[in-house]
């Protein structure tokens, strides 16, 4: 395994008093798609919260340990440059009620690129990246809304894309889509990876055997608080676990 | 033959509840159109041109037109506005996107106070704003009966259901938005900036022009702080009277009883064109949201 993009070492967040997520201490590889699993409330969507630091969204969340990127701690790091490193996409499709092309060129701008050809260059590179480009290319002014979920979701993906990140977070991406939706945005994670570091939140164990390269499980303790029990390469995970209670969780005993 | 009986019976309540609501609703419409009605036939008779154009010349007789309330009415609205707008909007900017993540304690306290003052004071009568203003403005501060300091008074006023109806209007633009923009790098302003209020517009833009209603149609605060000239302003320290302060005099102090149902039939008329305004905004704001 080569150095790896994302390193957690002994990471705690808190909910007020509440403990939510309890030493997690993972490497997450470069270039490769890496897929959280475990059952609701486990904490899988807090933890790849963790990496873009959206959890301080929330007024009460404190946080223990460290988390680095490229070997850095990215507590230690301007918020807004972390997020252009590592962007995120969304459980739900959340486009901005805009136009196709001011959904994707948002970050763009955002970070300072105002120059026209350039951004018309990004939003089109972005949009194929995401294979939505043939799709909407002939009318890039039209609602972002007017577009399917599934649409919407690849047009999300692109927005993420546009602002060049390292890393891209997916929080469960397709469940609220169709199967043929799905089965779309599943190939283009995995052609994504070629370029990027890829971290997905999945409850549906089909899809992170069939897109992932490695596995995180993730599973509550008797406070309640998720806890790392096994990590490793996808195969291994669901073919030969470590643990008993990963075992378990993926023959479909629990959870 | 027991079932048939209930169900019966209940048919009989039903039809019974329907015709009672339907007496109480049809009976509240038509005391509204009554009232309305009475003004507007009543009042639309005596204007003319010369009653928009021609200032109240003043004195027991109620002789003239309403030109001077007009003007002062719109400047008054004008200054008013001026000053709560920037103060209310951006207060509930403050409280909806801001006041969470307020770490030092003393700021949260003063913000939890914000809070409850702005839900308070938005049931407030309006003549306590109007005392103050009296007290603070046109005494204290030695600005006298003027538009200025009615203007500063009803900034009072309006500033809580500004800041009320932004406040709204913010928490209806969904938290995936916020979170989609944020995660693209982008600072709290740019996403209030360039996301939220472009979506909360139509909502910000309703909660004004009801303002602005409110300031058309207050007496009692203006009573006690814009004075009671009928004459034209010529500055923001003259004193004045609104359409509705003019409906009062008139009929107060006028045998013009004729002409103070006239200025209150534009004054209908006027209100009724606000409602239009604010329900094609919000017409369009729920067909967009489609």
């Amino acid at each position: 395994m080569n150095e790896p993009r994302i390193k957690s070492i002994d990471y705690s967040l808190y909910y007020g008093e509440f403990q939510a997520l309890r030493n997690i201490t993972v490497d997450i590889p470069r270039n490769r798609i890496t897929a959280i699993i475990g059952p609701s409330g486990c904490g899988k969507s807090t933890f790849l919260r963790s990496f873009n630091r959206m959890n301080e969204l929330i007024p009460s969340v404190r946080t223990e340990g460290r988390v680095l990127l490229d070997g850095e701690n990215i507590f230690e790091q301007e918020v807004v440059n972390l997020r252009k490193k590592i962007g995120m996409v969304f459980q739900r499709p959340n486009p901005f009620p805009k136009s196709i092309f001011d959904n994707v060129a948002y970050g763009p701008r955002i970070h300072g690129r105002k120059d026209k050809s350039n951004l018309a260059r990004i939003v089109e590179t972005s949009l194929k990246s995401s294979a939505l480009w043939e799709e909407v290319k002939d009318d890039l002014g039209r609602s972002a809304l007017s577009l399917s979920g599934g649409q919407q979701q690849r047009l999300c993906i692109a927005r993420a894309l546009a602002v060049e990140p390292e890393v891209i977070l997916m929080d469960e991406p397709a469940s609220a889509l169709d199967p043929v939706a799905t089965l779309r945005i599943e190939e283009l994670i995995t052609t994504l990876k070629e370029n990027y570091t890829i971290v997905i939140v999945t409850h549906n164990m089909q899809q992170a055997a069939r897109v992932s390269d490695y596995t995180a499980f993730l599973l509550t303790d008797e406070a309640r608080a998720g806890n790392l029990v096994e990590f490793g390469p996808t195969k291994e995970i669901f073919t030969t676990p470590k643990d008993k209670r990963t075992e378990d969780y993926i023959s479909g005993r629990f959870g | 033959m027991r079932f048939m009986y209930t169900l019966r019976a209940r048919k009989a309540q039903q039809s019974i509840a329907y015709g009672v609501l339907w007496l109480m609703a049809g009976i509240s419409v038509a005391i509204m159109l009554l009232v309305v009605g009475y003004v507007v036939i009543e009042g639309f008779g005596k204007i003319s041109l010369d009653f928009f154009t021609t200032s109240p010349r003043g004195g027991l007789s109620g002789e003239g037109g309403i030109y001077s309330t007009i003007v002062t009415t719109v400047l008054l609205v004008v200054v008013t506005m001026f000053i709560a707008t920037p103060l209310g909007v951006c207060a509930g900017i403050f409280l909806v996107e801001y006041a969470d993540y307020v770490k030092n304690k003393a700021v949260a306290f003063l913000v939890g106070l914000a809070r409850f003052g702005v839900e308070t004071l938005a049931g407030v009568p309006s003549i306590i704003f109007g005392l103050f203003g009296y007290a603070l403005f046109v005494t204290a501060m030695g600005l006298g009966f003027s538009v200025l300091a009615a203007a500063m008074a009803g900034a009072c006023l309006v500033i809580p259901v500004v800041i009320r109806t932004t406040e709204e209007s913010l928490k209806t633009v969904p938290d995936s938005f916020r979170e989609g923009s944020l995660a693209l790098g982008a600072s709290r302003w740019e996403t209030v900036r360039k996301v939220i209020l472009p979506s909360a517009l139509p909502g910000v833009t309703t909660g004004l022009i009801l303002s602005v209603g409110r300031i058309v149609s207050e007496t009692a605060i203006f009573y006690v702080t814009l004075g009671g000239s009928y004459r034209t302003p010529n500055s923001l320290l003259s004193s004045g009277r609104t359409m509705a302060l003019h409906v009062f005099y008139l009929a107060m102090e006028t045998r013009a009883f004729d002409k103070a149902m006239a200025t209150g039939a534009v004054l209908v008329a006027l209100i009724v064109i606000l409602n239009l305004i604010v329900n094609t905004i919000s017409g369009r704001l729920s067909s967009e949201m489609k």
